[in-house]
């Protein structure tokens, strides 16, 4: 038999890569997604993203409304234009998803992530690790006279930068909390 | 009536209340206090299957027959574990059922407790969606709210997991209430797109009417509907695997069903088309092959009641979001309101392009030889079958295709098959499902020998129940698909698809109880259909067929659909290349 001629990763994402004529260009889209507030919900949306092979660059949720049990989980998640339609359309349709939002194609938005750093050294590197935390307005909310711990609020892209400054200067170990978003404006999300 | 009873209890009565009257079930240790309420009460038939697998596609097929939604009722653990096949082929057919499943007291879950598994874990991804009850006082409401998701919007599969003690301990019952849940899925279309749809139909050169099962789903009214619009326009219809009846088979318009097995006819229209009418239908993959080759000049409507299937597979023009029924009521009004227009003398082209491919006969065989085509007898039980209201069922593989080729249906609701999983087995046990909701009608189940023995114990159901099911087994000895795909694929390398140590399938009907019939001879095929068709009772027919005999037309995977193979065609490696990797 002759050698099959497979495109790597063509029976990953199902059908989509096959498609002719539309946009190939892989996005990065920060989905907002309203959803009841029951067990199960989260695995929920999580097992459609790994059913279905789509990518999930970070996954935040909480309670936002205790008395009407809603929670807002917010997903970064890149792919090209049709399969960002195809993840709202199919987040949609879970039962318990009251909304699904992108705030990449629904305007301007803000979004902020939340991390700790902590940083252990003597000498000049702990005076370049505080004054670098001053620049990036990050606080020391634990120190130890060998080790900072850092707390820094920003976008991702931020608290990329702050790590890699972080790296030489005794970084030891980092937790993030993944992306919260907003839109910009008086107006609401309904 | 006092609204205080116990879990067990409020099971019951909230089947009551959602007119449930059947349901298909096998006891065990956590459903035990349901089995009780059900011994104490005469509202619902209790039918006991032999595998939980069966009972839930009992519940499918009595829900493809009758609009109403199937309800299953299992044990925890292995119970639960051998409905999955059943939920799974439920969530790929979008057929409402609801399945009940017992669970280990709630304060024994998470310790490894006997016949303890993680059903709504399991079952996440298989159904709509699912519940796990841990307070009696949300049972009722669970199970109310169970039903509306699962006959609201696409239907599908829902689950509720009750544990022991939540059957045991006393709660409030609630009764329904409409408009309770949240989930209101959209039925109207979009007036703008319908209106674009209607415009387009008044240009179009070379239109077609793609159905699916969405159809069926929508209810009675959308195929009359779709008649309707098919009758006013003039313009043809094909439909999927999972449509058939929708649109009567006796219909000048009608195709046949198109796709992989598909018509020629259909087929070849599909691909030149300048309008393609999606309506229910989900651009599968049996019926796009190579999503690059198909269809490639028409302009594509889609109505479909599911955001997500829209530019799913295939990137249409107009998309409609609705149900069928109340998308084609608008549609229609549109383009009458707008003047009834077509453009006839394209339209009278095309049909003469469609005559010329009919022409083709694709169907088409001779009964040559001593031993019976299978093609053949499903031309004769078509023959002497059709004067009767018959409800289909089949299993899975080229005895499906064949009974959807030479089978016609003129009404929805009377073909149950397992199209998007491919379930074999599906159709014994589906044919116990309708026969319970249609006692007086004659049901048969298309089945092979392979598919059949996968769930043939339900024929201990269908004699407890005296359901005169006929099981029309075309016996070629092989698992006839899978040797056809060897033969196109694998250089003729037939690697464990033929069925040896078969049983004798007349004594293994006289062991049940049932009447076995044997047929082999072309010449005596007649009499022995009618002799099942007239036999008050449950028949295993075991029809020896042609053993090589190979269902055509077909579109060889990898291939655009006016690259059909047809019957008689050279079939060595046929498929070839990326082609070789779909299935």
């Amino acid at each position: 038999m002759s050698a099959l001629n497979i495109k790597k990763g063509s029976t990953s994402h199902s059908a989509y890569n096959l498609r002719p004529n539309y946009s190939d260009t892989e996005e990065r889209h920060t989905l907002a997604v309203i959803v009841e507030n029951e067990p199960g919900v989260l695995a929920r949306v999580i097992g459609l993203f790994s059913g279905r092979g789509y990518n999930i660059e970070s996954l935040t949720v909480a309670e936002i409304d205790r008395t009407g049990h809603r929670s807002r989980i917010t997903i970064v998640t890149s792919g090209t234009p049709q399969v960002i339609a195809q993840i709202t359309a199919q987040l949609g349709r879970i039962v318990s998803v009251h909304n699904v939002y992108d705030l990449t194609v629904e305007g301007a938005s803000v979004e902020r992530e939340l991390a700790l750093l902590k940083v252990s050294g003597k000498g000049n590197d702990r005076i370049e690790a505080i004054r670098l935390a001053d620049i990036f307005r990050a606080n020391v909310v634990d120190s130890t006279l060998e080790s900072f711990v850092f707390e820094i609020t920003g976008t991702p892209e931020k608290i990329d930068a702050f790590a890699d400054l972080m790296r030489p200067l005794g970084l030891e170990e980092v937790a993030r909390t993944g992306v919260a978003a907003l839109s910009r404006g008086a107006h609401a999300l309904p | 009536m006092s609204n205080s009873m116990t879990g067990a209890k409020m099971v019951v009565q909230a089947l009551i209340d959602q007119g449930v009257d059947t349901v298909f079930g096998y006891p065990g240790g956590a459903v035990l206090p349901i089995y009780d309420e059900i011994f104490q009460q005469n509202h619902i038939q209790h039918v006991l299957v032999r595998h939980e697998q069966g009972a839930v596609h009992a519940a499918e097929g009595y829900a493809r027959s009758t609009g109403k939604p199937g309800v299953a009722l299992v044990t925890s653990g292995p119970g639960a574990t051998n409905a999955v096949t059943g939920l799974t082929d439920a969530l790929m057919d979008s057929i409402p059922i609801i399945v009940l499943t017992g669970q280990v007291p709630t304060f024994m879950i998470g310790s490894d407790a006997f016949q303890e598994a993680d059903t709504v874990g399991i079952t996440r991804p298989c159904t709509k969606h699912n519940w796990l009850v841990k307070d009696t006082d949300d049972l009722a409401k669970t199970l109310h709210e169970a039903f509306h998701v699962s006959t609201s919007g696409r239907p599908g599969p829902v689950l509720v997991d009750i544990p022991k003690d939540v059957q045991f301990a006393t709660g409030t019952y609630q009764p329904a209430k409409p408009q309770a849940s949240h989930y209101q899925p959209q039925v109207k279309g979009d007036i703008e797109s319908i209106t674009e749809l209607a415009k387009a139909m008044e240009t179009a050169k070379r239109p077609i009417f793609y159905t699916g099962g969405g159809v069926i789903n929508s209810g009675p009214q959308a195929s009359q509907l779709l008649r309707e619009l098919v009758a006013a326009t003039g313009f043809p219809v094909t439909s999927t695997l999972m449509g058939l009846g929708a649109y009567p088979a006796s219909g000048e318009a009608w195709l046949g069903m198109l796709g992989m097995h598909g018509l020629y006819e259909a087929n070849m229209a599909m691909h030149d088309c300048d309008l393609m009418i999606n309506i229910g239908a989900r651009f599968d993959d049996r019926i796009t092959g190579t999503v690059e080759h198909f269809s490639p000049e028409s302009k594509k409507a889609h109505i479909d009641i599911d955001a997500s299937s829209i530019n799913k597979v295939i990137r249409v023009d107009i998309p409609i979001v609705g149900d069928v029924a109340h998308v084609l009521e608008d549609l229609l009004k549109v383009w009458k309101s707008r003047g009834r227009k077509t453009d006839a003398e394209g339209n009278a082209k095309w049909w003469r392009q469609i005559n010329e491919w009919r022409a083709v006969d694709c169907l088409a065989f001779k009964q040559t030889g001593p031993n019976i085509r299978p093609q053949h007898a499903m031309a004769r039980l078509e023959a002497l079958t059709k004067s009767h209201d018959r409800y289909i069922c089949t299993e899975v593989g080229q005895h499906q295709m064949w009974a959807a080729q030479y089978l016609g249906f003129e009404a929805p609701n009377r073909w149950m098959t397992s199209g998007g999983l491919g379930t074999m087995g599906y159709g014994h046990p589906a044919s116990i499902g309708v026969q319970m909701a249609h006692r007086d009608a004659l049901v048969i189940n298309v089945a092979g020998e392979a598919s059949w023995l996968m769930n043939m114990q339900e024929l201990g159901t269908a004699i407890q129940y005296r359901l005169p099911v006929k099981q029309f087994i075309l016996n070629n000895e092989r698992l006839g698909m899978v040797r056809q795909w060897q033969e196109l694929l694998h250089g003729e390398r037939y690697s464990q698809s033929w069925s040896e140590a078969l049983p004798d399938f007349v004594k293994l009907a006289e062991a049940f109880g049932a009447k076995g019939i044997q047929c082999s001879d072309p010449a005596d095929l007649d009499d022995a259909i009618m002799e099942m068709i007239n036999h008050d009772g449950p028949v295993v027919f075991d029809c020896l067929v042609e053993k090589h005999e190979n269902c055509f037309p077909m579109i060889p995977s990898g291939k655009p659909h006016n690259e059909m193979l047809l019957a008689n065609a050279k079939t060595q490696g046929a498929i070839t290349g990326t082609g070789a990797v779909m299935v």
